[in-house]
Order: structure tokens, then C-alpha cells, then sequence
């Protein structure tokens, strides 16, 4: 079974318009492996991938499976060859049960029976070590739960190539190690499994090779037993880049956001944040750390006016005036003309941060169409903002005319920070800004915020890679199922000291 | 006059039973389809242009009809007028990507100036002293009742009494019940209305079901309208006579929750609401005029609850009214 070509790509071109997301790109995937595709945003992983399962058709090159040419002209003519893809963005229709998402679209024997089904689907998971309830809704699942039914999907269609798109993204580690050991079994089980990320550590633990794409080319293809985390960064963009984040001492650190004991609660009547109380200094970087949905969301709404809080204070230090103001519970605009120059780069980039629909310049207009003194709009300054940003940030885009939807999730990112920091705040929130980043947009962002740190702004990082969080932030708060659970230095913890905070009161709520 | 009162408000209820199941098949392949009322006014033209023709052909002679194709000619050519717009509707918004709204508002203004243009050439034809065509003869034919109803009182005269068509809208809707809620192919229709890009990955022809969803909708929709012309209003079409009914289908969509038992329910509902106003002695015409008001009140008040209660599998299809484009980034 083992090293015998499953599937193999040969000469792959697709094009959008003028943008050539894949260009003659050559693969093969063996039964009975985990094959990782690795390569930065926007190299094309995911049109590869989707060419493979129907969504897209190249424009040039040939598909063969099983050493025959196949032609995958719709998402149907995949499932023929069984091969079943695992969306980053779960393809689920939310009000109906997990067995009817799975049984969608299929064709079977006999007559339509919702029972026999589930049936199938208890066999599916007990065989494979998943845990799902066949009859819980879609919409009362958490994100794990989508994820193990978009898996039995494929594996009830009968696939044996397996295709999973930036899997671990949305998982909490524990999740992940779940994952990768069905994943495992399904391996020894003869399948063949393509793992689309940009986590290294993964591909290298996980995965028996890797081929690596680098803007729409085809780099190569190592064993990972024989490589390491240097050459396959290497491999992925092309050169050499320090691992190492600057960091500068802070410079005259003075107390600019303190927040006292703020209560929360969600639309449900949870509390979502319990007893919450931290400061920010001015010219310093403090890290958020904590499991996805502790949280952090809802602490950085409350700070920038868009979510209610219970009870607290959010005072902020005028350094102009020297007054201290209560932000608690006042609007974005009252917030404004009390002359607090507060930015948030939301996790949410398309939904909050910017109108996808909306070109670069009509975005920077969000933040400063006030300003204009007659009915008119005036354009000049904006546009020359969003040139300047497109300019300095390295934004790869057409124009300032184009919609932001149509560039990629880093260019995106580019365009909402450089509008941020623009507006020269006194505090920068910034809730993910590096999730679905290529490294060196990465790189490009953290410089961004070491140089607001510089210049004396409060900055607030929000962060899920622990490395990241200890080698940029001065001081790390740790926030767990609503609590702060404890403030570190950000030079002398170590990421066991912070990983063992952040699941510290996941037991204490059950008590 | 209770007897009356209800046997009359099913008289009513049934061309809004007809529109709202059509409506609903329609908005659950993600079609917000507001030609309905263009669509059943189309219908029921239609109807009545088969009727005529027929009528002509038989020298305008009862005996010469056959029953048989008396009801058959005006049944087709009414879903010719129907699915053609449907078609249109389909046409317009999955192939060329139109948007649904404004697709949908123009096929009802369309349907209703086709409607009357036909109306009143037929009427214009016919040389009548009234600005109408009676097609009483092939009327008869679709009212024909049970033979043993009027033996059976007040429960012949309730349940027995109305019809064939009004039988089939009540079996229409209870098969498409069954159809929404038991079948493969009805799960693959709502999964394309509540998600196409999902059913599109699940190998489900997104294309092919929104057309199917939206010209069998229409289809079913235009026999309200022809059930209004042949049952209800005897046979005699006059323009505008349709009213706003089209427009009451669409409202009794949102008041029984996209859900094709509850429209029987609810259409019975709405035709009691429009009735009552006649069965209630010493109203003015402004009063009666509030009382017509009634369905449209009571969907609100649905509206009002369901918002508030927040149940998800009592809204809209999730992806209703909007264009599906699978390369789209």
C-alpha cells in the first residue's frame, strides 16, 4: 500500500484575471503518508487544493490518480476518485443536524433513512477515534465539532485522499494532538492525507513530507525526517529570516489605560469577563495571551466603546491635558472627542475593519471622513494615505481603486493597520493582526508596532503564537475563561509558566 | 352562517395556499422570488386565455365541451404563463446574476401589465357591455362538487363542498411537506437555499435546483391565480380584480415559517381575516378597510415573535436573496 502514487499533479497552471495563483506546479502524494503543502499567503496552496477537488479547474496541466490522467471538472468528479477536501472555512449548512451535512448531496442505495445513516456515522467515528453526536445541530457546535463533521463527511463518502486546508487554525492545542492522532490512524489505515499549513512545528511533527510552494511555484518536495525548520523556512520565502524580534526597553513607561475590575456579560447572560484589572503603559507592548474565546474579544470592545460592560472603569490618561477620563461605557465617538486617540485593528478585519465591498481609499475615509468642511467629500488626503500605505507597507494590489475583498488576507491586514496606525494614536489595539499571516507580513506588523511602541504609544497585542507573544511583548497578561489569571514579564517567562496560566481556571470553572 | 362564514373563508384561503407553497419552494432554493403576485396574476391569465380559445372552439356551446379537456387546456396554458415567468425569474438571477429584488418587483409589475393587456383584449374581442369576460361555462366544470355534498349539511358544506382545486392545494402543500422534510432531493433543495456553496461542494447541481425550486414554485403559485378566476370569481375576469393576493402569499411565507403544513393553517387563517369584515354587522367601509389590514398584522406580530425567540430553524433560508457564483473570491 505504502509509496504508491495516489495522486500526482504535472505542470499546473491557473490564472485569475492577471494574477497566477498556481504556475506550473508538480506533485505526488502517496497512499499510506502525510503530505504537507507549506508555503506562505498567497502561494497558492488552497487554489492548488481546490483544483484537485473540483472547485477550481486549471487552465493548464494534467491530473493523474492512481497513475491514470483524470479530469475533476466539478466537486462530484473528485468524490468519484474519492478524494474529499477539508475547507479552512467549514462548508456546512448551519441549521441542519450533523447526519444530514453529511449525507448531503449523496446518492445512495435505497430509500432516504436518516437512521441507517447515523448508524454509518457511529461505526465511522468509533473506527477512527472521533467523538459527535450524529443528531446536534450545526449551529450549536463548537468549532472542533464542524471540523470532526466535515471529516466523516469525507470519510462517509468513502474518500481515500484527504485533503485538510489550514486544519489546526481555529484548534485549541489539545484539539490539535486529537486531530493529528485521527489523522495518524487514517494514515496507517492506507489513505492518503495532503495537510495545507504555515506552522512549522506541525508540518515537522506530523507530517512524513513536505512540498513547499512559494508564490504560485513549485519549490520542492523534502522528507521531513531530513530536513529542519531552517531549510524549510528557507524553502517557503526564499531567504534567510532572523527568527529574532527586536525589542527595545521602554522608555519612560507612564501609566496611559487602566482598567478596574470590569465586569461583562454576553447577549446569553454569561459572564464573559470576571473582576478584570490591568494598566497600560505608555511605550510599552502588552501581550494578551489566553485560549481562543476567554475573552480577549470582548476586553478590547469594552476598552474601544463597542461592547457594554457591567460594572468597572476604563480610565485613560489624557497625556496632552494631564486629565483622567472614564471611557467605560461611552460610544467610539464620545470617545473621540473626549481627544483620546484610541486605534483597534479588529480580528475580524473584513467584518469591522474595513468594507471588503470598498477600495483602499474609501476605507481610509472610515476614519476620517469627519474631518471634510463642506458636503463634499474630499479625496486627496485619503488617497494620498492610501498610497503612501500601499507604498511603505509593500501592499501588493492593482491599485487604490480596487475593492479590499479581492486582496489577500496579508495585503488586507497591510491596509487596515497602516489606516490605524496613521491616525497617530495614543493607544493601538491590535486583536490577531498576524492570524493567516505569511511570515514576512508577520515580520512587517511586528516591526509596525515596535515602532509605535517607540514612539510612545500604548500598544496592545493580542496574540495566540506563545513564541511570538514572548519575544515581542514587555509584559503578558494572561487571560482565562474571563480572568486575568496572572501578569508576566514578558523577557523572564517561560512558555510553560504562561501555557499553564492560560488553562489554569478551565478547571477552577467547574468548581 | 358559521357554516357559510368558514366554507367561504376556504374559498378564500385557497389561491393564498397555492402562492404561499409555490413562494416557499421558490425561497427555499435562496430565491426571494417578489414576482409572485405578477406571476399568479400571469397564472390566472393564462387560465382564462386556454379557457377562451376552447370555449370559441366548441362554438361557445356547453355540450360540445368535453370536461375532460375543459379543465385541462386552461390547467396547462395557465402553468405555460407561469413557469415561462419563473423562467425569466431563474433566467435573470442565476445565469445572468440580476439582482433578485429588483428582478422579482419588475416580473410583478410585467405580470399584472400582460395580465390586463390580454384582459382587456379578450374583453375587447368579445364585444361586452362590462369591462369582463365570463368564462361561466368552463368554470362550471372546475366547480364541480361531490354529488353527495349537499345531502351531508353543514360538513358537506365545510369540507365537501369546494372545488378540485382547492383539494389540490391542500394535497400540494402536504405533499411539499413531505418533499421539504423526508426526501434526499428535498434535502439538497434547502441545503442549496440555505448554503449553495456548500451544496455545491457536495456535488449537488446548485444551477439545475434553483431553476427547478423556482419554476415549479411558480407553476404551483399561477394555479392560485387560476383557482381565483375559475373557482372563486365564477369564471369572469376583470383587470385588477386579483387584488392584492399575490402580495398576502408572500406575507402568509413569513407567517407560517417557510413551512408548507403550517401555510394550510395560516392561509385559512388570512381568508378568515378578509372575510370577516362581511360577517360583521354595522362596520363602515373605513373599518372594513382596517380589517383588511389583519393578515399583514398578524405576520408582523410573527415576525415580532420569531425575531425575539431567536430560533434558528424558524428563520429565512440563510442565503435567501442572495447571488451564488462559485469562482468568486
Amino acid at each position: 500500500m505504502a509509496n504508491q502514487a495516489a495522486i500526482e499533479l504535472k505542470n499546473i497552471t491557473k490564472t485569475f484575471g492577471s494574477v497566477v495563483a498556481n504556475k506550473n506546479v508538480n506533485l505526488v502524494a502517496n497512499r499510506g503518508e502525510i503530505l504537507s503543502i507549506l508555503g506562505e499567503n498567497g502561494s497558492g496552496k488552497t487554489t492548488l487544493m481546490n483544483m484537485i477537488s473540483g472547485i477550481y479547474f486549471p487552465d493548464e496541466g494534467e491530473i493523474f490518480i492512481d497513475g491514470e490522467p483524470a479530469v475533476i471538472a466539478s466537486p462530484k468528479d473528485a468524490f468519484d476518485y474519492k478524494i474529499g477536501m477539508i475547507h479552512q472555512h467549514f462548508k456546512l449548512v448551519d441549521v441542519f443536524s450533523a447526519t444530514e451535512n453529511i449525507i448531503l448531496g449523496l446518492e445512495e442505495q435505497g430509500r432516504y433513512n436518516l437512521k441507517a445513516a447515523e448508524g454509518r456515522i457511529s461505526a465511522i467515528c468509533e473506527q477512527y477515534g472521533f467523538e459527535l453526536d450524529p443528531k446536534k445541530k450545526i449551529y450549536t457546535m463548537a468549532v472542533s465539532e464542524k471540523q470532526t463533521v466535515e471529516i466523516i463527511k469525507v470519510l462517509y463518502r468513502g474518500a481515500d485522499i484527504l485533503i485538510l486546508d489550514e486544519p489546526t487554525a481555529v484548534l485549541t492545542p489539545q484539539e490539535t494532538q486529537k486531530l493529528f492522532a485521527v489523522l495518524r490512524r487514517m494514515r496507517d489505515d492506507g489513505k492518503c492525507i495532503i495537510i495545507i499549513t504555515h506552522k512549522l512545528h506541525e508540518v515537522l511533527s506530523l507530517s512524513d513530507r513536505v512540498a513547499v510552494l512559494r508564490k504560485g511555484e513549485y519549490i520542492g518536495t523534502v522528507e521531513t525526517a531530513k530536513t529542519s525548520e531552517t531549510e524549510l523556512t528557507e524553502m517557503m520565502v526564499g531567504k534567510k529570516i532572523s527568527l529574532n524580534i527586536e525589542r527595545s526597553e521602554p522608555k519612560d513607561p507612564q501609566v496611559r489605560l487602566e482598567v478596574h475590575h470590569v465586569n461583562c456579560s454576553n447577549r446569553e447572560g454569561a459572564l464573559v469577563l470576571d473582576d478584570v484589572s490591568f494598566h497600560v503603559n505608555a511605550g510599552e507592548i502588552l501581550g494578551i495571551a489566553g485560549i481562543a474565546g476567554s475573552g480577549q474579544r470582548e476586553l478590547l470592545e469594552v476598552i474601544a466603546g463597542l461592547q457594554k460592560s457591567d460594572s468597572g472603569a476604563v480610565l485613560y490618561h489624557n497625556p496632552k491635558t494631564g486629565n483622567v477620563d472614564n471611557l467605560q461605557n461611552k460610544t467610539p465617538l464620545q470617545i473621540r472627542e473626549l481627544g483620546v486617540r484610541l486605534s483597534f485593528v479588529p480580528e475580524d478585519r473584513l467584518g469591522m475593519g474595513l468594507v471588503g465591498n470598498m477600495d483602499i481609499t474609501d476605507n481610509m475615509m472610515l476614519r476620517s471622513y469627519r474631518r471634510g468642511k463642506s458636503a463634499f467629500l474630499e479625496r486627496k488626503a485619503p488617497k494620498d494615505l492610501a498610497e503612501k500605505i500601499i507604498e511603505d507597507l509593500e501592499v501588493v494590489t492593482p491599485g487604490t481603486t480596487t475593492p479590499v475583498r479581492r486582496l489577500s488576507g496579508g495585503n488586507v491586514q497591510k491596509v487596515l493597520v497602516g489606516r490605524e496606525i496613521a491616525a497617530s494614536p495614543t493607544v493601538l489595539m491590535a486583536a490577531y493582526p498576524v492570524r493567516g499571516l505569511d511570515i514576512n507580513s508577520s515580520y512587517t506588523i511586528y516591526n509596525l508596532l515596535n515602532e509605535q511602541k517607540e514612539k510612545g504609544v500604548a500598544v496592545v497585542f493580542v496574540g495566540e503564537d506563545l513564541d511570538v507573544l514572548l519575544e515581542l511583548c514587555d509584559r503578558i497578561l494572561v487571560i482565562g475563561g474571563g480572568k486575568v489569571t496572572g501578569i508576566v514579564d514578558g523577557r523572564t517567562a517561560t512558555k510553560e509558566q504562561v501555557g499553564l496560566l492560560m488553562t489554569k481556571t478551565e478547571g477552577g470553572k467547574q468548581e | 352562517m358559521i357554516v357559510e362564514f368558514i366554507s367561504r373563508a376556504i374559498l378564500l384561503s385557497i389561491p393564498l395556499l397555492f402562492g404561499a407553497v409555490g413562494e416557499i419552494l421558490t425561497e427555499k432554493s435562496g430565491h426571494l422570488n417578489l414576482g409572485i403576485p405578477g406571476i399568479m396574476y400571469g397564472g390566472a391569465i393564462g387560465g382564462v386565455i386556454g379557457a377562451f380559445l376552447y370555449e370559441n372552439a366548441c362554438g361557445n356551446v356547453a355540450e360540445n365541451m368535453n370536461p375532460f379537456l375543459a379543465i385541462l387546456i386552461p390547467l396547462l396554458s395557465s402553468m405555460i404563463f407561469s413557469m415561462l415567468m419563473g423562467l425569466i425569474y431563474s433566467f435573470m438571477t442565476v445565469t445572468l446574476r440580476a439582482n433578485q429584488n429588483v428582478t422579482g418587483l419588475a416580473l410583478t409589475t410585467f405580470g399584472i401589465g400582460l395580465g390586463n393587456f390580454f384582459g382587456g383584449s379578450l374583453t375587447k374581442l368579445v364585444q361586452s357591455d362590462l369591462p369582463s369576460i365570463a368564462l361561466t361555462k368552463t368554470s362550471r366544470f372546475f366547480k364541480a362538487e361531490l354529488p353527495f355534498a349537499k345531502d351531508l349539511g353543514w360538513f358537506g358544506e365545510i369540507f365537501l363542498s369546494h372545488d378540485f382545486l382547492a383539494y389540490s392545494a391542500i394535497l400540494i402543500a402536504v405533499l411539499a411537506s413531505i418533499f421539504l422534510t423526508k426526501t434526499r432531493v428535498g434535502l439538497n433543495l434547502r441545503a442549496v437555499g440555505e448554503n449553495p456553496a456548500t451544496a455545491d461542494a457536495a456535488g449537488i447541481n446548485v444551477t439545475a435546483y434553483k431553476y427547478a425550486g423556482t419554476i415549479i414554485g411558480s407553476a404551483i403559485a399561477g394555479l392560485g391565480g387560476l383557482q381565483y378566476v375559475m373557482a372563486y370569481a365564477d369564471g369572469v375576469w376583470s383587470n385588477n380584480a386579483f387584488g392584492d393576493r399575490g402580495w398576502m402569499a408572500i406575507a402568509l411565507v413569513i407567517f407560517a415559517l417557510w413551512k408548507p403544513s403550517m401555510a394550510i393553517l395560516g392561509s385559512f387563517l388570512f381568508g378568515a381575516l378578509c372575510n370577516a369584515n362581511n360577517y360583521l354587522k354595522g362596520l363602515g367601509t373605513e373599518t372594513q378597510e382596517l380589517f383588511k389590514m389583519l393578515p399583514y398584522i398578524v405576520t408582523l406580530i410573527v415576525l415580532i415573535i420569531t425575531s425575539m425567540r431567536k430560533k434558528r430553524e424558524h428563520q429565512p433560508p440563510e442565503s435567501l436573496g442572495l447571488p451564488y457564483f462559485r469562482e468568486e473570491r
